[in-house]
């Protein structure tokens, strides 16, 4: 399809006068550009470099880093086992083993919750299909390990980076630990006794 | 007439320039990473010893306990002696090079007589024996053709480049060789014709002479600042620097001619190139910036740690310029950077050879000379760009274009 003629925007080369032309003074005031940036760094303390094993980047709050599993109000781990994260995982790395939950405020519990860390490719949909606010993406940044089977997060591995985030107080934005939320089967009062705390 | 003690202020010097050079060439390294960092707002490396001052060391021993990588395709002979043949080419240019104190060689008169021979040699050779008592800081003193030397044994380092890019057996590589011999088959023209204008200046291809010349008559920039900056532009192009590293351009040759060389062969042309680099500077000061010299705190009668830190000094600061220039212009496509040699740069060295031998058959006072060659090569860069504008260039006419877009929609 040709383009139409008032898209196409006719543009004439600019006519170099001789000032442009001798060179030298666009060359000087570039080698002065490159001074003064070569100088700011060097002296002025201008250089943006972070020392990253040393110094920590400042990462923003919606970072998706390292996984978490939430904890709720009296410790206990928030997932009620539901599938839904593992459900709408793109790369499948969700494992859970489903157990009756111990406790009776909800129906499960994971058994086992483990995330292939290798597999996950970080894009959040686990969060966003958690009814309960129980998994979450830390702003951690460094994930490293030895091996593969270091990489596989069981449930104390993700408990623990609750606990790690909660005390640098780098706590994500886009869930709430605390409270089971509605979308937890909750028993009738008085069926099951409470838990001893 | 030669004095032992010589011999060994040879030997010590060679042993100095080898062990010296290589320890320059791989702080230059560093150097060289820590301003393209400074320039990009970054630290550079700063990891091995304070503020990163060891990285050279540990590069080096990386070099030399890296795997020596031989691909089974190579032409081996040819292989092996390529980085060979670049560094000793680029050590050996450097024999002739001051760097420190030198003192002028003594030129005999040609006797007409028998008698008058007889009359001058005893002078003569008085005057001989106080020249080879002072120390001269070059490998090999008093070689009369010693500018010369130094451009014919580093255009003999393109052998080097174009041996490595053909007998890696590689496309990329070859293309890297090619476009070597090409860019310094060039270069070495505006290169040689804008040393020589120094060279009628001075009388004399030697060094040390060239130094001395410039001791009594003045600094050859303030002659010749037009020579200076095409010499300066044709060195960067014969160390194959950016703007003009057309022969290893990463974005499309992969690394050019030392694409399959690593470990110690690597370090060896990386060593080659920036010797030279090392070399070319020094000449860029000894030819327009007055070698050692240095009003006031680098005079004839200063000793020869001073004029050892100067002429050390303003090479230094060469260097630093020409890898500022590195991160400032971006690099020329192959057709620009034959178009500058050829079109702008050697017309320009001729003619501006020519008004030097004009002004020098006018025999003029020193500042007269002086004046009229500053202003003639004023006048030369100006006259290039004037004529570079005036030029009816080829227009590109819209009304046509328009045409034949609307001509090639109906068909």
């Amino acid at each position: 399809m040709p383009i139409a003629e008032k898209d196409v925007r006719w543009v004439e080369e600019p006519q170099i006068g001789l000032f442009e032309q001798l060179y030298l003074p666009a060359i000087l005031t570039g080698l002065a550009t490159t001074a003064r940036h070569g100088f700011g760094a060097l002296f002025g303390g201008k250089a943006v470099t972070q020392q990253f094993p040393e110094e920590r980047p400042k990462l923003p709050a919606n970072y998706r880093g390292v996984h978490r599993l939430n904890r709720d109000e009296s410790g206990r781990v928030k997932c009620v086992a539901c599938y839904m994260c593992a459900t709408a995982c793109p790369a499948h790395c969700i494992d859970i083993v489903a157990a009756p939950s111990p406790w009776p405020d909800r129906e499960k519990y994971p058994e086992t919750f483990v995330i292939d860390e290798l597999r996950c490719i970080y894009c959040g949909m686990c969060e966003q299909a958690c009814p309960v606010d129980a998994i979450e993406l830390t702003t951690l940044p460094d994930l490293t390990g030895l091996s593969r089977e270091e990489m596989m997060f069981d449930k104390e591995k993700l408990l623990s980076v609750y606990d790690q985030t909660v005390r640098m107080g780098t706590d994500p934005i886009r869930t709430k630990p605390g409270r089971l939320s509605v979308a937890a089967e909750i028993a009738p009062p008085g069926a099951v006794p409470a838990p001893k705390p | 007439m030669t004095y032992p003690t010589h011999i060994w202020i040879t030997l010590l010097f060679i042993v100095l320039a080898f062990g010296v050079l290589q320890g320059a060439c791989a702080y230059l390294s560093l150097l060289e990473r820590k301003i393209a960092a400074w320039v990009q707002d970054r630290i550079g490396p700063n990891r091995v010893g304070p503020r990163g001052l060891l990285q050279p060391i540990a590069d080096g021993i990386k070099f030399l306990l890296k795997e020596q990588v031989v691909p089974s395709h190579v032409d081996k002979l040819f292989y092996f002696l390529a980085p060979a043949i670049t560094v000793s080419t680029a050590l050996f240019a450097f024999v002739v090079v001051p760097f420190g104190q030198t003192h002028s060689p003594v030129t005999s008169p040609w006797p007409q007589t028998n008698a008058e021979f007889a009359r001058i040699q005893d002078e003569l050779e008085a005057k001989r024996d106080a020249y080879e008592q002072q120390t001269q800081f070059v490998v090999a003193p008093h070689v009369d053709i010693g500018i010369l030397l130094v451009f014919a044994v580093g255009s003999l380092a393109v052998y080097g480049v174009i041996l490595g890019g053909w007998s890696s057996n590689n496309k990329y590589s070859f293309l890297g060789g090619l476009r070597s011999s090409a860019q310094i088959v060039s270069y070495e023209i505006p290169l040689g014709l804008s040393a020589l204008t120094v060279v009628l200046l001075s009388n004399s291809l030697n060094a040390e002479r060239i130094i001395a010349h410039q001791l009594s008559a003045g600094w050859h920039v303030w002659y010749q600042p037009l020579a200076c900056l095409l010499f300066f532009t044709s060195v960067l192009a014969e160390c194959n620097r950016l703007p003009f590293d057309l022969p290893e351009t990463e974005q499309e040759l992969v690394g050019g001619y030392h694409t399959e060389y690593s470990g110690f062969k690597f370090a060896l042309f990386m060593l080659g190139e920036y010797t030279h680099l090392i070399t070319t500077s020094f000449l860029v000061v000894i030819l327009f910036f007055g070698g050692w010299h240095l009003p006031w705190i680098s005079e004839p009668a200063s000793g020869p740690v001073v004029k050892l830190i100067v002429l050390c000094g303003k090479m230094l600061l060469v260097i630093v310029i020409s890898m500022l220039v590195r991160w400032t212009i971006p690099r020329f496509r192959f057709d620009q950077l034959m178009g500058l040699a050829w079109k702008v740069l050697i017309p320009l060295t001729l003619l501006n050879f020519i008004v030097v031998m004009v002004v020098k058959q006018a025999g003029m006072a020193r500042w007269s000379e002086m004046i009229v060659l500053f202003i003639a090569s004023i006048a030369l860069l100006l006259g290039a760009a004037l004529l570079n504008v005036r030029r009816p260039r080829t227009r590109f006419d819209i009304g046509d274009a328009r045409q034949r877009a609307a001509e090639s929609v109906l068909n």
